[in-house]
């Protein structure tokens, strides 16, 4: 087996398959992925699979923006469905203070040409019949953001990879990593690897892959659960965000609505198992925006990780500390949703040395030192 | 055509497609096209998949990868659990009421 590669993707999700791809369609040769089990076995294949342009950090909306285009080239380009489908995003304000910030967010949003406007509770109920208007008092409404299928869009991105002559391999355990000269050991349970340039794409694992070549990447995993229901015919088209319920709802392309909530008292930790209290706090918020959907059944739930930063935002591009030793983990929630704008700016990165888009403050070092920290606050 | 999930109609031809894109484990499988998703989640179909893969990629059935068991055991309204979520919140607040100090042994 080939051990030598002039590009190794840690981590086997969304970012690994994409940058992957990305790198070869650039001109890249002999590529490898290493992923800890299977592909999307990690946050990817547990996630929401929504995607918004609907940030309050200009950042991540631009990168936001550029992902969403391409996503609807994705399709066509890589030969393969992956259940693309612009329904929308409603976000919903509860309080006054919600509908500060949140015209706040609509103002910057626009003001980089983002078709976004904010609508009174009867109009987000011509939207999303079935919810209780009566508990917002406003909605941002942007009509381009929707969802994927995160499965399928890996898949995607995999196939057409391999098609351009990338090796992904699964089941392969990173152990630890070296640096000598020029050329990285990867030291995994089957193999030796070496190569020229190593990618963090190990998810709410990138800490650990920092911590061996002695990096700090301050990423921490929490875990957020989700459930989906028994299929019915379709209800609405948008995903429904609330931070004050605090809960995302969207109906899948089959007819089941697929549904998750943050807790701000989950500990830090890549324990992701099932709680009851999870299925009843669910039930409860959910029955509270949509009360006339009790009756619809909960078939399963699962649970999944969100690697969260200080602020919220990634952390991409190369590290001060090591040469040609690229980040980009850290989503905080919402990898799928910027790996297609994300990968292609680090193969701009390493093919060219610049980006198409200034991704210097997303850069790690933001993180050293006593800088303010502005965060994300659209985050659920 | 022999139907090998019968809650989301998935076909045998459809799993060995998915084996033939890469999957070897019986979640991969699931995630590729649903097998296993739908109401029975996949008390029906898990065993039949794990055969096929067996089969296709030539190895012994115990060497195919478990899926993860998911709660609800079968499906539940969401009234059902608001409802017992109450009932226990009652019983909560009952013995909470209780004085649990000063009663005689």
């Amino acid at each position: 087996m080939n051990t030598h590669f002039d590009a190794i993707i840690i981590g086997g999700g969304i970012l690994g398959v994409s940058t992957a791809y990305e790198l070869a369609k650039a001109g890249l040769k002999k590529i490898c992925v290493i992923e800890r089990r299977y592909l999307a076995s990690g946050s990817t294949g547990r996630c929401g699979g929504g995607f918004r342009q609907q940030w309050s950090t200009e950042a991540n909306t631009r990168l936001a923006m550029a992902s969403v285009k391409r996503f609807g080239e994705l399709e066509a380009e890589l030969g393969y469905k992956t259940e693309f489908f612009q329904g929308g995003y409603l976000i919903l304000a509860h309080n006054d203070e919600e509908v500060a910030q949140f015209r706040k967010n609509v103002e910057m949003q626009r003001s980089l040409g983002l078709d976004v406007k904010m609508v009174l509770p009867s109009e987000a109920k011509e939207i999303v019949p079935f919810l209780d208007e009566g508990k917002m008092k406003f909605a941002t409404w942007c009509p381009t953001d929707g969802h994927i299928n995160p499965f399928l869009l890996t898949q995607a991105y995999a196939n057409a990879a391999r098609r351009l002559g990338v090796e992904i391999h699964l089941w392969t355990n990173v152990g630890s990593l070296m640096k000598k000269s020029n050329t990285f050991f990867v030291m995994t349970n089957k193999e030796v690897y070496e190569t020229g340039m190593l990618f963090n794409c190990a998810g709410s694992f990138s800490r650990s892959i920092g911590e061996m070549l002695n990096v700090e990447i301050p990423v921490d995993p929490y875990r957020h659960e989700i459930l989906v229901t028994e299929p019915v015919e379709k209800l609405w088209n948008p995903m429904v965000i609330s931070f004050g319920v605090g809960l995302y709802c969207r109906q899948e392309k089959n007819g089941g609505l697929v549904m998750g909530m943050g807790d701000p008292n989950e500990p830090v930790g890549t324990y992701v198992g099932s709680s009851m209290y999870f299925m009843f706090e669910m039930s409860r918020r959910f029955t509270t925006l949509f009360p006339k959907l009790d009756s619809l059944r909960i078939v399963r739930q699962w649970a999944g990780l969100y690697e969260m930063t200080a602020d919220a935002q990634p952390i991409l591009g190369p590290v001060d500390e090591i040469e040609n030793f690229y980040q980009a983990s850290g989503f905080s929630g919402h990898g799928l949703m910027l790996a297609p704008a994300v990968s292609r700016l680090q193969a701009e990165l390493v093919t060219t040395g610049k980006t198409s888009m200034p991704i210097d403050d997303l850069h790690v070092r933001r993180f050293r030192g006593q800088k303010a920290i502005h965060r994300e606050k659209s985050v659920v | 055509m022999k139907i090998i999930c019968r809650c989301q109609d998935i076909t045998e031809e459809e799993i060995i497609d998915a084996i033939r894109q890469g999957a070897s484990t019986i979640d991969e499988v699931k995630r590729l096209v649903r097998a296993g998703m739908g109401p029975c989640q996949g008390r029906t179909c898990r065993r039949l998949v794990s055969q096929i893969i067996a089969r296709e990629l030539q190895k012994p059935i115990s060497d195919v990868f478990p899926p993860t068991f998911r709660p609800p055991n079968r499906p539940v309204p969401f009234k059902l659990v608001m409802a017992e979520f109450q009932r226990q919140e009652k019983e909560d607040l009952k013995k909470a009421a209780k004085p649990k100090i000063g009663k005689k042994p």
